[in-house]
């Protein structure tokens, strides 16, 4: 399966280069890898995202998984996001995780004090998905022990809720994450949370475009983990994770994310470095459109 | 199984949906009313006053930011675009800070301005240092508009 890390790379590559032929949008992104925010993709726009998980495991390999994402803006209150998902199990192999489908949709107008965004997603995945992007129910450590070639027969069809809660107060963002999600194959209910908060380093532009610039910066600090089904609800056998992470944003339209995260008790795997890099392509929506005979 | 055609189904609507709102052309030209959200503003929010009234770089660093976030809809000189309609028109020039301030923080969401409240506070306030700095645009005096090509 190096066909799947090939296609999954060269996806991800293909349209992070197709970024540099077109007007960049210099984003402001914050620096979360697992919690959102309330702020929606602008409409018409493609950001192109690539992440990496290097993650340990006490009794196995250690493994790095990686996902690409296309999310797009359909409406100013509504985004819609594809997901391909891979890992490399390290003395083991690579395999092609499997796709998800996410939606995000903000049902009030207007800024609020707490500001709701509703999300769906789809998942179509298989057992070897290790990207550890939301951790729900009981997602333990010790899960990740079995070989690429048995987990890898498991099929997994998961519909995922979340309730997105996010204000903006001074230059700080607060994001809290309430997570269920539920395997369609008569699985119970799961759930999890994620939590963040984060500010630029400075809160006014700079007048001259420059990459090292304060602004360019967002610190902040994420924590997730599950909370137990729907039969046993509440911190037990659950992992927890506690994950500074920072975001430069550079002028040219690029976004890097860095975000090292440690596991909070022994179901957790004691560390996970994540990293990212993410273009936003402004007007993509048009290009498309021209694309296929429209006038501009 | 069911239910998992059905989700993978409502995808794909949703996908196939999702296309078209946003490439969605208008003419702004053609809807005046389009200002009419800045009127909404509340009297609280419409009288607060620039703190960067005086700063110095408050309107290079607003131009950088326009340029960055507002000039893909409005266009470079903010006199319209394909998706957003001309800043340089009386009614933004008229308005006041504050209002402006406030349009940028709520958006307007329904006709496609996402809300800028990701942008810190100062940073509004230098993109509205810079709109009002720009001023009318000969193209929005009705004058103008309405003179014959030669």
């Amino acid at each position: 399966m190096r066909l799947a890390r090939f296609v999954s790379f060269a996806l991800g590559l293909l349209f992070l280069s197709f970024g540099n032929c077109v007007r960049p949008a210099n984003a402001q992104e914050n620096p979360y890898v697992v919690t959102y925010d309330h702020y929606l993709e602008e409409p018409g726009n493609l950001e192109v995202e690539y992440f990496s998980t290097l993650g340990t495991q006490r009794g196995g390999n250690d493994f790095h998984s990686y996902w690409t994402e296309f999310e797009y803006g359909a409406t100013a209150w509504w985004t819609t996001e594809f997901y391909l998902d891979a890992q490399t199990t390290f003395h083991d192999s690579t395999v092609f995780s499997g796709f998800k489908w996410e939606n995000r949709i903000r049902p009030l107008q207007r800024e609020h004090w707490i500001n709701p965004i509703l999300y769906v997603e789809y998942e179509d995945i298989n057992g070897t998905d290790k990207t550890l992007k939301e951790i729900v129910g009981h997602d333990l450590e010790a899960d990740f022990l079995e070989p690429n070639a048995e987990t890898r027969r498991e099929h997994e069809r998961e519909i995922e809720l979340k309730l997105i809660l996010s204000s903006t107060v001074k230059g700080w963002n607060i994001s809290e994450n309430i997570i269920s999600a539920k395997n369609l194959s008569n699985e119970p209910w799961e759930f999890g949370y994620a939590l963040g908060v984060s500010r630029p380093l400075s809160l006014k532009a700079s007048a001259k475009r420059c990459s090292f610039c304060r602004q360019n910066f967002v610190a902040g600090v994420e924590m997730y983990g599950g909370l137990g089904d729907r039969y046993s609800f509440g911190l037990k056998d659950t992992a927890h994770y506690l994950a500074p992470a920072v975001a430069w944003n550079l002028p040219s339209g690029w976004t890097l994310r860095l975000s090292p995260g440690f596991g909070m008790n022994d179901n957790s795997h004691q560390f996970l470095l994540r990293w990212g890099v993410s273009r936003e392509i402004n007007g993509f929506g048009g290009m498309v459109r021209r694309l296929f005979g429209a006038k501009s | 199984m069911r239910l998992a055609f059905f989700a993978l189904l409502v995808c794909a609507v949703l996908l196939v949906v999702s296309v078209a709102p946003a490439n969605e052309q208008k003419n702004w030209k053609d809807k005046p009313d389009d200002y009419a959200e800045l009127g909404k503003a509340p009297e609280k929010a419409r009288n607060r006053a620039n703190p960067l009234e005086n700063d110095p770089e408050a309107v290079a660093a607003g131009r950088l930011l326009f340029e960055d976030h507002c000039a893909e809809c409005h266009g470079d000189n903010a006199e319209g675009g394909k998706k957003g309609p001309s800043l340089r028109a009386p009614e933004v020039q008229n308005a006041e800070p504050g209002s402006i301030f406030w349009l940028l923080t709520n958006g307007v969401v329904r006709k496609g301005m996402p809300v800028w409240s990701r942008l810190p506070e100062p940073q509004r306030w230098q993109l509205v240092r810079y709109l009002k700095s720009l001023g009318i645009a000969e193209a929005s005096r009705p004058a103008k508009e309405a003179s014959p090509k030669p």
